[in-house]
């Protein structure tokens, strides 16, 4: 297929402007462009072909089954889009008087109690574009805490081996040194283990809870004292939200500040690069230091405040402002008694799955899960030299999208299988015998998983090749 | 599985050749690039830095998963073999001739295996 730029062609355009009625204004010469921007010059037809076609060669949560683990690939309800496509939405701008744009900033400010209620903190910012912005944006919240008290050989932050590869990546962008602590037999924050790496250079913690091999910490409240009395802050990453959201708060588990995807748990479009939502809460004590551009409201009225030791902007403006319009839709039509239900749905489906496979696939703690779990292919691998990339891509053929691979890093050859909970009975059924057969024709015929996927538009992609040797521009126009 | 058996080896999977009084180069095992798979990037120390026994001082990016190399023993990093920053592959296709760091002034060093050791020592890991 090619590419859009492939098939432009000079002169071609469906732009049909009404005739102009005011007087033209020139652009000063020096803030005029020297040319113009190199754009695809197509019709529409064209234009909506192209991506019709690319559509066809995806695969989304509305195509088929797509249980990304630790992802929260979960349905995004239709009216979700109706209401963000509101015109007193979409039609402002971000440098509009406040007066005029109240019911926006309303949005913001309700999203912002409903959260707060959810999880249990004071105050929060939609800043962050996405969950590892978040991540960054509340590190340095922790970091300008403890700068502000004077505080400086607070340098380290601990991580759990479990964890998102993002939490120590977000460490180190935000000046910190990472210190890794192992997980129990159980999965779980080894104590001892923590106990030995605090100290007064601890600025704080990194916890997803339920962790990455889908189990909740039960020592969590034991966990966030260690950090406290060491003088460090509790960080709480919030991608497994899904699993415990109108159950368990993260502000009563001990945490300070923790991020949340709105893009997951709370059903906005996920994944493809679209705008997504890393939204940090804090205790009242961090606010201070949030970004700029926090709603407050006085009286009847709401006003954009800049809290007094802010951190500064993360982003321009107030974030991916219809992407939060989305995730109010989405709490306000489930309310408190839809969103521990959802939670509570998405466990079950995970826990109904694990016993399911479990008779053929080894499950790692395979115990009752949260809202997802894992399994390893390792015996697969040995005896038959089918991987669990092999695996994956066996998935492709049968229209299902592949779980996460190879993580949690502490399971080898892993599979991490979340389904959420908009996934009927039926559909589990039918992928768990999807995940049997595959299984089946892997021990009888491991040599033809080696050629899978047989019926996607690409076949197996040359990874290594394009990490070594990564074309990052479309070369034709160079 | 190939070793050999001049070299000695931590059960980190990092080999360790002795180049000279109190120096040695430090390089990753067949085994060890072989699980990782191939790799498509190489995080390399300075020269004149730290390393610590048992401590990490390089990372490898493979495309499953970025993973710590780990020195066996305590000294400063006297040559660095930079030619892994560019062209990772040559750890996967040459695994004992890809060192990735000399350290001088060793002044500890973990218990090391010979190679009839490794050898059994891996065989029990895989």
């Amino acid at each position: 297929m090619d590419l859009i730029f492939e098939k432009s062609r000079i002169g071609r355009g469906c732009t049909v402007l009404p005739e102009c009625d005011v007087p033209i204004a020139e652009i000063p010469k020096s803030e005029a462009r020297a040319c113009a921007p190199r754009l695809p010059q197509m019709a529409e037809i064209d234009i909506s072909r192209h991506y019709t076609e690319l559509m066809k060669r995806t695969h989304g949560v509305n195509d088929g089954f797509y249980p990304l683990g630790s992802c929260t690939m979960k349905y995004n309800p239709k009216l979700n889009e109706e209401l963000a496509a509101l015109p007193g939405f979409t039609g402002v701008h971000p440098l509009q008087e406040e007066s005029t744009v109240q019911g926006c900033l309303a949005v913001l400010e309700k999203t912002e109690e409903l959260l707060g209620e959810i999880t249990g903190m004071d105050q929060m910012t939609f800043q962050p574009a996405a969950g590892a912005h978040g991540e960054f944006t509340g590190l340095l919240l922790i970091k300008a805490f403890h700068k502000a008290r004077g505080d400086v050989k607070r340098t380290k932050i601990i991580v759990p081996d479990t964890a998102h590869g993002t939490n120590p990546a977000s460490c180190t962008m935000a000046g910190f040194k990472v210190i890794s602590v192992p997980s129990n037999e159980e999965g779980c924050v080894d104590l001892e283990k923590l106990r030995e790496v605090v100290g007064d250079d601890t600025a704080g913690l990194m916890l997803t809870n339920p962790n990455t091999v889908g189990i909740f910490d039960r020592n969590i409240l034991e966990i966030t004292k260690i950090i406290h009395e060491a003088g460090g802050l509790n960080y709480y990453d919030g991608a497994n939200l899904n699993a415990v959201m109108g159950i368990a708060r993260p502000g009563d588990m001990g945490f300070d500040v923790i991020h949340l995807n709105l893009h997951k748990t709370f059903s906005t479009p996920h994944g493809g690069g679209g705008p997504g939502s890393g939204a940090v809460g804090c205790k009242e004590f961090l606010a201070p230091f949030l970004p700029k551009f926090h709603v407050v409201k006085i009286g009847d009225e709401y006003a954009f405040e800049n809290p007094a030791q802010s951190i500064g902007s993360v982003k321009a403006f107030y974030g991916n402002f219809l992407v939060v319009v989305r995730a109010l839709s989405y709490i306000l039509v489930l309310g408190n008694q839809g969103i521990p239900e959802a939670a509570g749905n998405a466990v079950l489906n995970a826990n109904y799955m694990r016993v399911k496979l479990q008779d053929t696939f080894d499950i790692a703690f395979n115990n009752i899960c949260m809202h997802e779990f894992v399994m390893s292919m390792t015996k697969l691998k040995k005896e038959k030299g089918v991987s669990a990339l092999d695996f994956a891509k066996g998935l492709l053929d049968h229209g299902v999208h592949p779980p996460t691979m190879y993580f949690p890093l502490i399971v080898d050859e892993a599979l991490m299988v979340e389904p959420t909970e908009t996934e009927s009975k039926d559909t589990l059924d039918n992928v768990v015998a999807i995940f049997k057969e595959i299984y089946k024709n892997a021990r009888e015929n491991p040599e033809a998983m080696h050629e899978a996927p047989h019926t996607t538009p690409v076949r197996r992609l040359d990874e290594v090749g394009a990490a070594r040797n990564p074309v990052l521009k479309f070369e034709k126009w160079k | 599985m190939s070793n050999l058996e001049n070299l000695k080896y931590s059960k980190s999977h990092e080999w360790v050749e002795e180049t000279g009084e109190n120096t040695v180069k430090i390089g990753l095992t067949d085994f060890a690039q072989h699980e990782l798979g191939d790799l498509v990037f190489a995080n390399l120390p300075e020269v004149g830095d730290d390393v610590t026994v048992e401590e990490a001082f390089a990372d490898v990016e493979s495309v499953k998963a970025v993973s710590d190399v780990f020195s066996p023993v305590t000294g400063v990093v006297s040559a660095v073999n930079e030619e892994l920053m560019d062209n990772p592959q040559k750890i996967n296709e040459d695994p004992y001739g890809a060192w990735f760091i000399e350290v001088k002034e060793v002044s500890d060093r973990e218990e090391l295996l010979d190679s009839e050791a490794y050898k059994k020592f891996c065989e029990e890991e895989a």
